[in-house]
């Protein structure tokens, strides 16, 4: 099996703007990629790209096999795309909207468009004008959904859907993916990426920080653990690899490598375990690593945070 | 007085963001007054002219229809009012609905008002300070105006009469756009039921103009004009058009407190559930799209025609021994002064049809902009159909409307003539014009497709090519400068014969900027 999306060095750059700066991404085919980084790091831009809409000044694009700028035709009919922003002539109705995506495409299923229609809850006969940024999105969400088409492009697909419309939103992915299709998902909700995809790629300033499964990418951080132990904790601290260590009494709290993490929890036990508490590092965390500059400061929040409400830490 | 709180402030900030609009809206009106007093001083140089020409309008039922009733129209005056006041009411009116629309309910149904009622502002504060600059721009046409009337030495009290009534007609439009923004939820409504109301006005003033002008009194227009500016003016007619923006304004501020924000009195239509079968390529769309302003245009069109050939039968006695008139239409040559009245009336509405020409191609810009482009062109629509299934409705409109131009001439000049032969004949002659169209088209497509962001600067060329048309000779534009439009490369029927070479060279011209812009098109990224 091919890869669905392969992309080395993208260079992109607007004016003095430089929007790609060798970004790299790959996606394989039938896998759910998460495409994630801060505002402005040039993830519309790869998409813009991938789909032929713009041309990159160098690297190397291959989209299902072929050339976007050359052959944008011929892969746009084995794709279907959401913009970020789903903007639809204001007189048309969404109904009529879904109907017209799905003939250019070729391939409107009715049955399929009348089941998602339900799903999302979507009313076809109201004018574009009058829909919600939610409703707006829905209608983007069901002309690409609706499609069997092979790649799935989605940009931001659920910014501005209600948690019921996101669970509604999962699932759909879910069976998409059940069938073999390939999705490549730029999110900012993490939690969102975190249920659905199978490797991320994030990306920050136009290239590419990191890339890889959640686990591979969990392995490169830290795990949070919070203990009560018999005996004083002290011994941790010349360990390798253990981080913010805190002792009161006999209660210790740390952050620990992941490839430390077997030493820090032997020596732990030798202590006499009373209660345990490991937080796997969350995407949040991952993604936070990543802004570097922004770095020490956001992870202090997310960690003061975290220790405001240790319950929902587990 | 809470409810105003934040009035100031926003008037100050739609002054700011509208200032080009407001400034060419008032220069616009004043412009237009000023020029038809220049030009009429220019054509009737002398009383006996000026008798000649009231005598032929008094008995003319299509002048009337379209200026108002034959008041004092042997001196200066009376004629300015006759030619600029009817058309001059109508632009002022849609000044006046144009602003309200897009500062109220165009604000409102964009979202944009919801964030500043979000702010330390007054529930009625938006809707006051609309109305507040949209007065003032009246005010400030009728000061134009009757500046521009007094520079020009007509009687002061007929001048202020009319500017006045430029001013008092505009409110009463804006009183009506207001109170229609109350009760529908979308803009293009707004304008649409503000629009037919101004039409109607139109209508039911023309009707009564051409019989002893009772019914006029049933319309704003009809009032204004009863105040009869440069005829023994009297003021007491304003006074109807006073109360009426008062009740207008009063309702729609009574409606405007009671309902929520985003919605109308009415609640819209629901539109279709499923696509008509022709909405599924990108021709449908572009169609479906651009019909509505297809039809606008071509409306528009074949009022203007039918004025033009229900005139050209009399043309003779308007003309009479003015020669001034006469050099003009005899620029585009012709055996009869008829002919070269009718070769004139197609060049101007081949100019008017350019707008939608233009407007059209611009679709693929706006498209573009409006990101609705991108969403198509990642279905498998290549690039290269996307943009000539809106060029073919730009291209195939432009016939459209030369035919309605041609078949509105025709049928009126040969109803009023007594000779419908003339039909098939006038609607060839008007479709000659078809290349010079097509090559605006063409122009705005090598724009949009290599040098997007200056692809507005096609309403500039068309601009450039409606003054040397239309004015070129009374300005002095020099020949060679006139010959660079394509309107004055193109024959000049019925007056002229058909020459080929041209006709040919137009169309080459025309091919050749549209493949360049799609080309371009096809070559550039699309943001």
């Amino acid at each position: 099996m091919s890869r669905a999306i392969t992309a080395l060095g993208l260079v992109k750059t607007f004016g003095r703007t430089r929007a790609l700066d060798g970004l790299d991404l790959t996606v394989e085919t039938g896998e759910v990629h998460g495409f994630l980084g801060p505002n402005g790091a040039g993830k519309t831009t790869t998409i813009r790209v991938l789909l032929g809409l713009l041309r990159a000044d160098a690297g190397e694009v291959v989209m299902l096999a072929g050339d976007p700028w050359n052959g944008a035709v011929e892969l746009h009919r084995r794709l279907a795309y959401v913009p970020g922003e789903v903007t639809l002539w204001p007189t048309l109705s969404g109904g009529e909207v879904i109907d017209l995506f799905g003939r250019l495409r070729g391939d409107l299923d009715r049955r399929r468009r009348d089941e998602l229609l339900e799903r999302f809850e979507l009313d076809p006969t109201k004018k574009a004008r009058t829909y919600s940024k939610g409703n707006r999105q829905k209608v983007g969400l069901v002309t690409a959904l609706v499609s069997d088409a092979e790649l799935l492009i989605l940009d931001e697909p659920t910014s501005g859907l209600d948690p019921l419309m996101e669970a509604v939103f999962q699932d759909c992915i879910r069976e998409v993916k059940a069938e073999g299709r390939t999705v490549l998902l730029s999110s900012h909700i993490l939690a969102e990426v975190e249920s659905l995809c199978d490797r991320v790629s994030i990306i920050r300033a136009g290239r590419t920080e990191q890339s890889g499964t959640l686990d591979e990418l969990r392995h490169l951080t830290r795990t949070s653990i919070i203990a009560e132990t018999e005996r004083s904790a002290e011994r941790l601290a010349d360990l390798p690899g253990v981080h913010s260590l805190e002792i009161d009494g006999t209660h210790v709290r740390f952050d620990v490598d992941t490839a430390h993490l077997d030493v820090a929890v032997q020596r732990l036990g030798e202590l006499g375990v009373r209660s345990l508490i490991s937080h796997p590092p969350t995407l949040e965390e991952l993604f936070l690593r990543h802004y570097g500059d922004q770095l020490a400061r956001e992870h202090d929040w997310v960690k003061s945070d975290r220790e405001a409400r240790p319950s929902s830490a587990r | 007085m809470t409810e105003l709180t934040g009035t100031a402030e926003l008037t100050r900030f739609i002054v700011r963001r509208d200032r080009i609009r407001i400034l060419v809206w008032v220069f616009a009106v004043a412009g237009l007054v000023a020029l038809t007093v220049v030009g009429i001083k220019g054509l009737y140089p002398t009383q006996a002219d000026l008798d000649q020409a009231a005598a032929a309008s008094q008995g003319n039922a299509a002048a009337i229809v379209f200026n108002g009733p034959a008041q004092s129209l042997n001196t200066v005056g009376g004629e300015v009012a006759f030619q600029a006041g009817a058309m001059g009411m109508v632009v002022v009116a849609l000044m006046s609905l144009l602003m309200i629309g897009r500062l109220t309910r165009g604000e409102e149904e964009a979202g944009r008002l919801e964030l500043l009622r979000s702010l330390p502002v007054g529930s009625c504060a938006p809707i006051a300070s609309a109305s507040f600059t949209v007065a003032a721009m009246n005010v400030a046409v009728g000061v134009a105006t009757t500046l521009a009337m007094l520079a020009q030495h007509l009687p002061a009290a007929g001048s202020l009469t009319l500017g006045t009534s430029f001013m008092l007609l505009g409110l009463v439009f804006g009183g009506v756009a207001l109170l229609a923004a109350q009760i529908t939820e979308n803009v293009r409504v707004v304008y649409g039921v503000a629009g037919v109301v101004l039409g109607a006005a139109f209508v039911v003033r023309a009707v009564g103009d051409i019989g002893d002008g009772t019914v006029s009194w049933f319309s704003p227009i009809g009032w204004a004009q009863k105040a009869r500016p440069f005829a023994g003016q009297r003021w007491w007619p304003f006074l109807l058009l006073v109360v009426a923006t008062t009740v207008l304004v009063a309702t729609a501020s009574v409606l405007a407190g009671r309902r929520d924000l985003g919605e109308g009195l009415i609640a819209p239509r629901p539109g279709r559930s499923c696509a008509a079968p022709s909405l599924g390529r990108p021709i449908g769309l572009a169609v479906r799209l651009q019909r509505g302003s297809l039809t606008g245009w071509s409306v528009g069109v074949l009022v203007a025609g039918v004025g033009y050939g229900s005139i050209a039968p009399s043309i003779d006695t308007f003309v009479g021994r003015n020669k001034a008139l006469a050099d003009m239409l005899a620029r585009a040559g012709g055996a009869s002064l008829t002919d070269s009245y009718l070769a004139t009336s197609f060049r101007t509405l081949a100019l008017i049809g350019t707008g939608f020409a233009i407007q059209s191609a611009l679709r693929l810009r706006s498209e573009e902009t409006s990101m609705r482009a991108e969403a198509v062109l990642a279905t498998p629509v290549s690039r290269w159909r996307w943009a000539t299934s809106h060029l073919t409705v730009a291209f195939a409109g432009s016939v459209v409307l030369l035919a309605l131009a041609g078949l509105a001439v025709g049928l009126s000049y040969g109803v009023v003539g007594g000779d419908l032969s003339v039909v098939p004949h006038l609607v060839g002659d008007a479709l000659v014009y078809a290349p010079a169209m097509w090559l605006l088209v063409g122009f705005t497509v090598a724009l949009v497709g290599l040098a997007p962001r200056g692809a507005v600067a096609s309403w500039a060329i068309l601009t450039v090519c409606l003054v040397v048309g239309l004015l070129g000779p009374a300005l002095g534009v020099p020949r060679w400068l006139q010959r660079l439009s394509p309107f004055e490369r193109t024959a000049q029927l019925p007056a002229a014969h058909l020459t080929y070479m041209p006709f040919m060279v137009l169309i080459a011209v025309a091919a050749a900027l549209t493949l360049a812009g799609l080309t371009g098109l096809r070559r550039r990224d699309i943001r």
